[in-house]
């Protein structure tokens, strides 16, 4: 028989499944006792079924104004509960870090006058906006979602990649892909203890409601805001908006007048108090940035300086997650809570000291080097796979603009066994773990996105960059002694309920007219 | 309910509705076509390309082959079934927060069916490719009346359809008025719609022009005739419609809808078939004042916002 794991050589990053070939590491010994048996035909069915449930529910990105069916890999990424609650605790840490370095320099700018950061590293992030500065959010939060990139280095240890803290996108197909994955590989449900991730529209709906204006009376009115079904994330506006109970708009049906703003329905207008926006910065009010656009509201920002909306997540976010900044954060964790970064940085290097720059450039062939404004991994070059023209092309940009790019050392992702062909072979893979912050607490998905580079050996994972995804399942901790198992009332005794009412008796009339044509045809 | 996403969905009641119709008249159609040796395949080709809207100004003998691509295969045309679906599709996407996953998953598998639709064509016949949109457009059906809560959105899908559905029964029967009364017959009127069988038992089996008219355009009980059709989308109307006052009714649409309904309720069939031609042609203006009183009324005011970078201070 075919085996799936035939010629499985364990790649040059940490591989999550296999400690040794062929050794299976704890966490992964049920999936992969499950897998072990199955042929790869057995597999390939059912890696079909898969995809067409995506594409007939419509589960898409669109890649260059195409639908594209975002693919999923058949094979699950398995945390144990150890490893997550390391993951949950440093995702927090970060987050409450940002929170209060966003509240700073739009506001009384301690972290610069205090030299942690330098201004001019503030001043000159092409997401700093100054129209965003004495904007004070209800209830403290600048940063209501946030997705922040992990990847696991040669030696297992998470690390962070970057923070995303405009409009981190991906939560979508956490929850899709929990749910077609449950679907496909009910046999591996049955004996792991996986946390759930279903909470999460009902979460983030908690956190936006809690962001509301404070002079918002009765139950706020929330809405997610798109750009149109044109976007490339279109697919989980939608879902997310469903999933909530709340209304989908585009600009549109938007309007602001006297700082105020409403939706325009068949019954006239309504008030909007908090508004999820998947628009960046640029596009979101015409009068404050890009007068061309159409996707925004005009006077939505004054609305919000007012104190009459609210805008999730805020306006300026931006120049928190500049890759430049990201250098920085270990520093803003120290500064603002007095505590050690529960997840390291991968090393990086500011281009701004001309030594830096020199040792840099004279190295580039082992460096991956980013452009500090870039998401979706363009821009991205990996040093040791570029050709010696690429090479000269970056020398040449960051000679001449040494701010806009980082250079950091090239992280050999994990590797997780992933279904290429008819076999299964190490793919590279990082996490996108997200964060919603209601004020009060920062509560991190159990799970989060895991992308996977599908061609052999790149790096690369972003879905732009024809990655594809994994379900990522989160171990629940075995119960300890404080713990105890949850107790399930028993089911009171009760009656069988009576049978479903029978229709007219058919029985003898068949007979009887079967007799008939049986006579009839003698 | 946004106004934007209420068009969305008074226009997928329209599509499918015009899908389904289309589909349907095609099929009868076409199949009489091939089966009467007698008739002027490009004068009947003509007629009925005419008759939908879609008048062809080619110089060569039309086909029934070129009917199927104009009327029935082209994407680009929302007026053929293909186009249709795909634009029914269109709208759901919008709305996608809105309608019923079921229901987008059927109009997604449908739409994704669609580049198999010439494949269909030529492999199992025109009458195989209208069986199956017929079946998809009924599995719609089914999937609303199943999963949509009877609110606004819910009657804007059927105002769609109920619209879509007077405006297609009234070309439908253009087609036998055009053509003189004789070609297409009754009886293949009568199947166009599905009414077949039920026009058997009601009339007894007498097929005569009188009842099968009267059948078409007035019969209370059949949901595919025009007044059973005016009457749902009237129904719509004033549940969406703020409460009566005490003189009239409150809308423009409902307005033209009452006097399209009672014109046809209170004459007589014979009355009625005596000016055919003037009582379809009214039903057809009926549906565009119809529909442009409702985009008016609950749509219109969503216009994309023009921002003009003078006008700032």
């Amino acid at each position: 028989m075919a085996d799936l794991f035939e010629d499985y050589r364990l790649g040059p990053g940490w591989d999550e499944m296999f400690a040794a070939a062929g050794m299976p590491r704890e966490t992964y010994e049920t999936l992969h006792a499950t897998l072990q048996p199955l042929s790869s035909a057995d597999l390939g069915v059912r890696a079909d079924v898969l995809a067409r449930a995506f594409l007939d529910q419509g589960i898409t990105f669109a890649l260059k104004g195409i639908e594209r069916p975002f693919p999923l890999d058949i094979v699950p990424r398995i945390i144990a509960a150890g490893e997550w609650a390391v993951v949950e605790a440093g995702v927090a840490q970060r987050i409450r870090a940002l929170e209060a370095f966003l509240a700073d320099v739009y506001g009384a700018g301690e972290v610069l006058a205090a030299g942690v950061v330098p201004r001019s590293v503030v001043v000159t992030s092409a997401h700093f906006h100054r129209e965003a500065a004495g904007i004070v959010p209800h209830n403290g939060v600048r940063v209501h979602v946030a997705g922040v990139d992990l990847v696991r280095d040669e030696a297992g240890t998470f690390r962070v990649l970057e923070d995303n803290v405009r409009v981190p996108s991906g939560v979508s197909y956490v929850m899709e892909n929990r749910r077609a994955m449950s679907h496909v590989l009910p046999e591996v449900f049955a004996s792991t203890r996986i946390r759930p991730v279903e909470s999460y529209p009902s979460q983030l709906l908690r956190a936006l409601r809690a962001a509301a204006p404070g002079g918002a009376t009765g139950e706020p009115t929330v809405v997610v805001l798109t750009p149109g079904v044109h976007n490339s994330a279109y697919f989980e506006h939608a879902l997310l908006a469903r999933e909530m109970g709340v209304e989908l708009v585009e600009g549109r049906d938007l309007i602001c007048a006297g700082n105020r703003v409403a939706m325009r329905t068949t019954a006239g207008e309504q008030r909007v108090d908090v508004i999820y926006r998947r628009i960046d910065d640029e596009f979101l009010d015409p009068v404050q940035f890009r007068t061309d656009s159409i996707l925004g509201v005009a006077g939505l920002l004054n609305a919000a300086r007012a104190g009459q909306v609210t805008i999730a997540n805020a306006v300026g976010n931006g120049v928190a997650d500049d890759k430049l900044l990201y250098t920085y954060v270990p520093d803003l964790i120290r500064f603002y809570l007095g505590e050690d970064p529960v997840l390291p940085n991968v090393e990086t290097y500011r281009l701004a000291d001309r030594d830096v720059l020199a040792h840099v450039l004279d190295r580039l062939d082992t460096l991956v080097v980013k452009p500090v404004d870039g998401s979706g991994g363009a821009g991205i070059v990996i040093g040791s796979q570029a050709t010696d023209a690429e090479l000269a092309e970056v020398r040449a940009r960051l000679t001449r603009d040494p701010r806009g790019w980082i250079a950091q050392r090239e992280v050999k992702l994990s590797m997780v066994p992933t279904l290429i062909g008819n076999r299964l072979r190490p793919r590279h893979v990082d996490l996108r773990p997200f964060a919603v912050n209601d004020g009060t607490q920062i509560s991190v998905l159990p799970g989060g996105l895991t992308r996977v580079a599908l061609p052999e050996g790149a790096l690369v994972v972003n879905s732009s960059q024809g990655g594809g995804s994994k379900d990522t399942w989160v171990l629940a901790a075995p119960l300890g002694p404080a713990e105890p198992v949850p107790v399930r009332r028993p089911a009171p005794q009760a009656d069988p309920a009576p049978r479903p009412d029978p229709g007219p008796g058919v029985t003898s009339a068949q007979e009887q007219q079967q007799q008939q044509q049986g006579g009839a045809s003698c | 309910m946004l106004s934007r996403i209420a068009e969305s969905l008074y226009w997928i009641g329209r599509y499918v509705e015009r899908a389904e119709d289309t589909a349907r008249i095609l099929d009868v159609h076409l199949h009489q076509m091939l089966a009467d040796p007698w008739v002027a395949e490009d004068a009947a080709c003509r007629a009925l390309l005419s008759v939908m809207g879609t008048p062809s100004d080619d110089v060569t003998p039309l086909s029934a082959a070129r009917v199927v691509t104009l009327l029935g295969l082209d994407i680009a045309n929302p007026s053929s079934v293909v186009g249709a679906l795909a634009a029914a599709r269109e709208n759901a996407r919008g709305a996608r927060e809105t309608v019923s996953s079921e229901m987008w998953e059927c109009l997604n598998a449908t739409w994704l069916g669609l580049p198999d639709a010439q494949a269909r064509v030529e492999q199992q016949g025109v009458h195989a490719f209208f069986g199956w949109v017929r079946e998809r457009c009924a599995v719609l059906a089914g999937l609303a009346d199943a999963t949509m809560s009877r609110d606004e959105g819910w009657h804007f899908l059927v105002l769609g359809r109920s619209v879509e559905r007077v405006d297609m029964s009234a070309r439908l029967l253009s087609t036998h008025a055009r053509a003189g009364g004789s070609i297409p017959s009754w009886l293949t009127l009568l199947r166009s719609c599905g009414a077949w069988e039920t026009f058997l038992r009601t009339y007894r089996g007498s097929l005569d022009d009188r009842h099968a008219a009267e059948f078409l355009l007035l019969d209370r009980l059949f949901p595919r005739s025009v007044f059973a059709a005016l009457s749902i989308a009237e129904s719509c109307l004033s549940e969406l419609a703020p409460g009566p006052g005490r003189a009239g009714v409150a809308t423009d649409a409902q307005r033209i809808l009452g006097r399209s309904r009672t014109n046809l309720e209170f004459r007589g069939a014979d009355e009625l078939l005596d000016d055919l031609a003037g009582v379809l042609d009214g039903l057809e203006r009926t549906c565009s004042q119809v529909n442009e009183a409702v985009s008016r009324r609950y749509f219109r005011q969503t216009s994309a916002v023009t921002w003009v970078s003078e006008a700032v201070a």
